[in-house]
């Protein structure tokens, strides 16, 4: 069911511009044309009865309850699939209206059980909103007939139940499967009365294809299909609309409250970024908020072989700051620094960097988008001119081809995956670049055209080849490139791409990939017309990280795909704020809105504002700050929501790093695995507990709406502004809205945005200003933010990381749907029922070869460490290459992945380690080899004295 | 400062670079990347190391150094 504030408009809104006019029950009615006589009449205010129709469902015209009368018109048309035309009247009521309805309306109370009282849909069923509005109390059938009663609940999946008892079989949630999701998993199966809902071949929910996304969930008008929290905790009676956590969609979300907490999250119909679907992630597994994991009280420890101890708020933020100052007045200003979180809000972000800065006096603050998305940054302000993506999401729609390129949108980005599949059925081409058969490449109605699976580390000759068969063949857009680029730029990087070295033919060599496959999706991804670039970590993770972004830039404004709807370079975000911790001013290097720290004008607004002098050197990013800790320079960190020890590459290196500074000072829901290493603890917010605002990946702002009070008394913002007054900055703060104003004023790109105008508009895309006072949908629309763009050569180098006769296999690293990131949230949810370990993907020949079974236990190691994980065979793998992912700390991943980075941003190379996979002839000795030294790294194991 | 990952950084950028039009303008860009992102101590390690001879640095790299090193004093 909808949410409970949803007001239902029938049928989806029609795109059409012209304006019809018709008459409804004797008033005057005006709707786009296209519309249907069900969601015109909404609009007026007249609700027609209606089971099988909702308004993100096409029309299916099958309950027949929602009949009207057409003046000049026999019979009774069904208002869900008729569509208005000009001069049309209509009556939505008339006796013999009412007498259809209650025939049609007899039939489903039939088979259906009346007791709605112990119904958990009771109060919010469509069937008893509609028996209750035609005034039907009872079946006037006899009963005794045949009947779908009786058939057992599948209550496998762990957020919802079917109960086929109240199922009217309406095909809501089939077509949400469809058409919403586009998973394809529902089906109805049987004809007439036999016919039934089923999941895949008549198995489990949790056992078929279904990804649990809840749209099938929420499109169900009975209590058919419903969440187990709603059975368990009651009727929710309160709606706060918020964003989610989780991934750069940035889906808004209403979550559902009553007296027991939150009941559950649907997203908002009205959410422009995932316009009413959510995915597994954000709808259901919100459960980590309220986890008994969560450390509710601030602690502190003298070392860190010492238990933590648990003190007031004072005394933990007391001893932060008396250490953060000792350490500076021993070691300068340099030896401290601070990490904002990709997880917090913008305001915390800010508030982080404003702390570091203007409190301690330094530059030192990075973030988390080091080690995922600063080449995007890098990359596409050195080539356009401003360090975020070109569209919104909505753009892929106005996609003749889609180019994904080391990102996996159904796992990654789930409800854009959903949108771009539509598009994919709709008839758009799709070339995919991933060394993976990702699921875009083969799934349900939708096929790659061309899939480049190409070597990982060989991005860069991969584009550059792509660029070569455009410019050799005469594919470019001469005029749009000259007319838009610099011109000098622009034949420089034509005469490089040009050069035989950089054809197909000569790269297959470098990415395996067949020549004729690449010439083939050049052609596709020049002949357009729109043509639009999705990438994701696969491009940004690796050595030349930034040089591919130049690369894919460079490419889309010499095919003119930049300026407009359906074409552009869109990097799809990992995290939920990755985009606005980057705006907010948390690289060492520049201030919030991109702008250098040496830029003098510019430091002396921020000197201005905040009343402190600033310092125009660079800072120390996060790898700086671990091999400065190690020479002993750098001693102490104010960490906001990061896990260092599991998500960063080389774990053995950050340790060592960690251990060597005198006071590590983490901000945290739980005790992670960088916790083993901290002095203070502070026990942070969920997004459920504050204000504030996230920004997604398509540049998009949107409020984050306080749903409960903070379970350990203080909001994340209101955190650092206590540790900013223990050092003697108090910053004045009431409210996030302050804080935004103080961005807004300080932020060109932002200097439109507020929290009234947020509420209003219900999101905004920056830049939003005085040119754009509504916010940028589509980026670089008649010229570039630089001016011209630049064209810049892109020249392949291999990584350093080599395979060799004793680590022969390439392994990447990734993320999977059911879990996120380092699993600090997902794996305190039931999502553990899909996935409860990382897994180590073999292509079955690679596994034959060394004598690997699929779910046995295997050795990987690399120059930098080894660790044992579960073997998955897959033929989704191309020999020679395998994938994990990085969700439990138990696995170790990141144990074996290496130092190397991208040379413009330090970004780790976690896309190319050379590994070796050995089947263990004795998997527990290993096993317990890996737990001791495991337990070594992290002992004590953060008790509590 | 591990002196051999700045060198090994510093590699990496010129690397880049080299396909400046020439190596003026590729050593002018070692020097501009290693002045707009390295923190003082790494610039000052790096300087520190090209005075005691800048081994293991490629020959733009080097040429970038020695810009910096001049642009410092």
């Amino acid at each position: 069911m909808y949410s409970i504030d949803h007001r239902d408009l029938g049928t989806p809104a029609s795109t059409a511009t012209e304006e019809v006019t018709l008459e409804i029950d004797g008033r005057r009615v005006e709707v786009p044309a296209g519309t249907s006589i069900m969601r015109a009449a909404a609009l007026a205010g007249t609700q027609i009865p209606k089971l099988c129709a909702t308004d993100t469902l096409d029309a299916f015209g099958s309950c027949r309850l929602c009949l009207v009368e057409i003046e000049g018109r026999r019979g009774f048309p069904a208002s869900c699939t008729t569509t208005v035309t000009p001069g049309m009247k209509v009556r939505t009521e008339s006796p013999q209206l009412l007498k259809l309805r209650r025939g049609v309306l007899d039939l489903y109370l039939s088979d259906h059980p009346l007791a709605c009282e112990t119904c958990p849909a009771d109060g919010h069923c469509e069937l008893q909103s509609v028996a209750a509005e035609l005034g039907v109390t009872e079946c006037s059938l006899p009963s005794g007939g045949a009947t779908q009663r009786g058939a057992a609940a599948d209550v496998s999946n762990p957020y919802f139940a079917f109960d086929p008892d109240t199922c009217i079989t309406c095909s809501r949630c089939v077509r949400a499967c469809r058409d919403v999701q586009g998973t394809f998993a529902l089906s109805i199966e049987g004809r007439g009365f036999e016919s039934r809902v089923a999941a895949s071949q008549r198995e489990s929910f949790l056992g078929s294809e279904c990804v649990s996304c809840g749209a099938c969930v929420e499109a169900c008008p009975t209590a058919a299909l419903t969440e187990k929290s709603r059975i368990v905790q009651g009727a929710p009676s309160r709606v706060v609309t918020t964003t989610c956590a989780y991934c750069g969609v940035g889906c808004s979300l209403k979550a559902e409250t009553n007296d027991t907490g939150v009941v559950r999250m649907v997203p908002d119909r009205a959410g422009a970024a995932n316009h009413g679907h959510a995915c597994v992630k954000g709808r259901f597994a919100y459960g980590y908020a309220t986890h008994a994991d969560r450390v509710l009280h601030p602690m502190i420890r003298e070392r860190i072989t010492d238990p933590w101890r648990e003190v007031s708020w004072d005394e933990a933020l007391g001893r932060a700051a008396s250490e953060f100052r000792r350490i500076q007045s021993a070691h300068g200003p340099g030896a401290v620094g601070g990490i904002t979180s990709s997880r917090c809000t913008n305001e915390e972000t800010f508030l982080v960097q404003k702390f570091v800065r203007a409190a301690l006096h330094t530059n030192n603050v990075d973030t988390c988008a080091r080690v995922c998305h600063s080449p995007t940054g890098y990359g596409l302000k050195s080539t356009l001119g401003e360090s975020a993506g070109t569209q919104n999401f909505a753009s892929v729609m106005h996609a003749d081809v889609i180019v994904v390129i080391g990102a996996n949108p159904t796992d990654g980005h789930p409800v854009f995956g959903s949108q771009m599949k539509r598009r994919l059925r709709q008839g758009a081409k799709l070339i995919v670049v991933d060394p993976r058969a990702i699921d875009i490449v083969r799934s349900a109605h939708v096929a790659a055209d061309v899939h480049l699976q190409l070597r990982p580390g060989t991005n860069v000759a991969m584009i550059n080849a792509l660029a070569h068969v455009v410019v050799t063949e005469g594919l470019a857009s001469d005029a749009y490139a000259e007319a838009r680029c610099e011109v000098d730029s622009w034949r420089r990087w034509k005469a490089f791409v040009a050069e035989p070295r950089n054809s197909p033919e000569a790269t297959e060599a470098i990415t395996s990939v067949p020549a004729r496959l690449t010439r083939e999706a050049a052609r596709l991804y020049a002949a357009g017309p729109n043509s639009a670039i999705y990438y994701g970590l696969g491009v940004t993770e690796h050595s030349q990280g930034s040089t591919m972004v130049m690369g894919i830039a460079n490419l889309a404004m010499a095919t003119g795909n930049l300026g407009h709807e359906g074409v552009g370079v869109s990097p799809l975000r990992g995290q939920n704020n990755v985009q606005g911790s980057c705006d907010m001013g948390s690289f060492p290097h520049e201030f919030s809105g991109y702008r250098h720290v040496s830029d003098a004008s510019t430091r002396a607004l921020f000197e201005n504002a905040w009343q402190v002098p600033l310092s125009g050197e660079p800072g120390l990013r996060i790898p700086n700050m671990f091999e400065a800790a190690l020479d002993g320079s750098f001693r102490g960190l104010y960490v906001q929501g990061e896990d260092f020890v599991q998500s960063d590459p080389n774990t053995r290196h950050v340790v060592a790093a960690l251990s060597a500074m005198e006071c590590v000072v983490l901000q945290d829901l739980f005790l992670n695995e960088t916790s083993h290493y901290a002095h203070v603890f502070l026990p942070g917010s969920s997004f459920l507990e504050k204000d504030g605002t996230f920004t997604n990946a398509e540049r998009r702002i949107s409020r984050v709406r306080k749903v409960m009070e903070p379970l350990a008394g203080l909001a994340d913002w209101e955190i650092t502004l206590r540790l900013a007054q223990a050092l003697g900055y108090p910053m004045h703060y009431g409210h996030p809205a302050e804080i935004m104003q103080e961005i807004a004023s300080l932020t060109p790109t932002f200097r439109g945005v507020s929290y009234e105008k947020l509420d209003r508009l219900g999101s905004i895309q920056w830049p939003c200003n005085d040119a754009a006072p509504e916010g940028t949908p589509t980026m670089h629309v008649g010229a570039f933010v630089r001016g011209k763009g630049r064209f810049i050569v892109t020249e392949y180098v291999a990584t350093p990381e080599r395979t060799t006769s004793r680590y022969p296999l390439l392994l990447t690293t990734g993320r999977v749907l059911f879990q996120y990131n380092v699993g600090a949230q997902t794996r305190r949810t039931a999502n553990l029922a899909w996935q409860s370990e990382d897994r180590l993907e073999i292509h079955p020949d690679d596994a034959e070869s060394r004598g690997v079974g699929d779910g046995e236990w295997v050795g990987l190691s690399s120059r930098t460490g080894d660790t044992v994980m579960r073997a998955m065979l897959s033929k989704r793998m191309t020999p020679g290459v395998v994938y994990t992912t990085f969700h439990f700390p138990e696995s170790d991943a990141n144990v074996v992945t290496t130092e190397y980075s991208d040379w413009a941003t330090n970004c780790p190379e976690y896309k190319v380690t050379a590994v070796e996979v050995a089947r263990l002839g004795n998997p527990d000795a290993w096993r317990t080899r890996k737990r001791d030294e495991r337990a070594a790294r992290t002992r004590p194991a953060n008790p509590v004295a | 400062m591990d002196i051999e990952r700045l060198v090994a950084m510093a590699n990496d950028i010129a690397t880049f670079f080299a396909s400046e039009p020439d190596s003026q303008a590729g050593a002018e860009q070692v020097e501009n990347h290693l002045r707009r992102f390295w923190e003082p101590r790494m610039r000052t390690a790096i300087c520190r190391h090209l005075s005691e001879g800048g081994a293991g640095l490629s020959p733009l790299a080097l040429r970038g150094v020695e810009r910096l090193a001049e642009w410092r004093r």
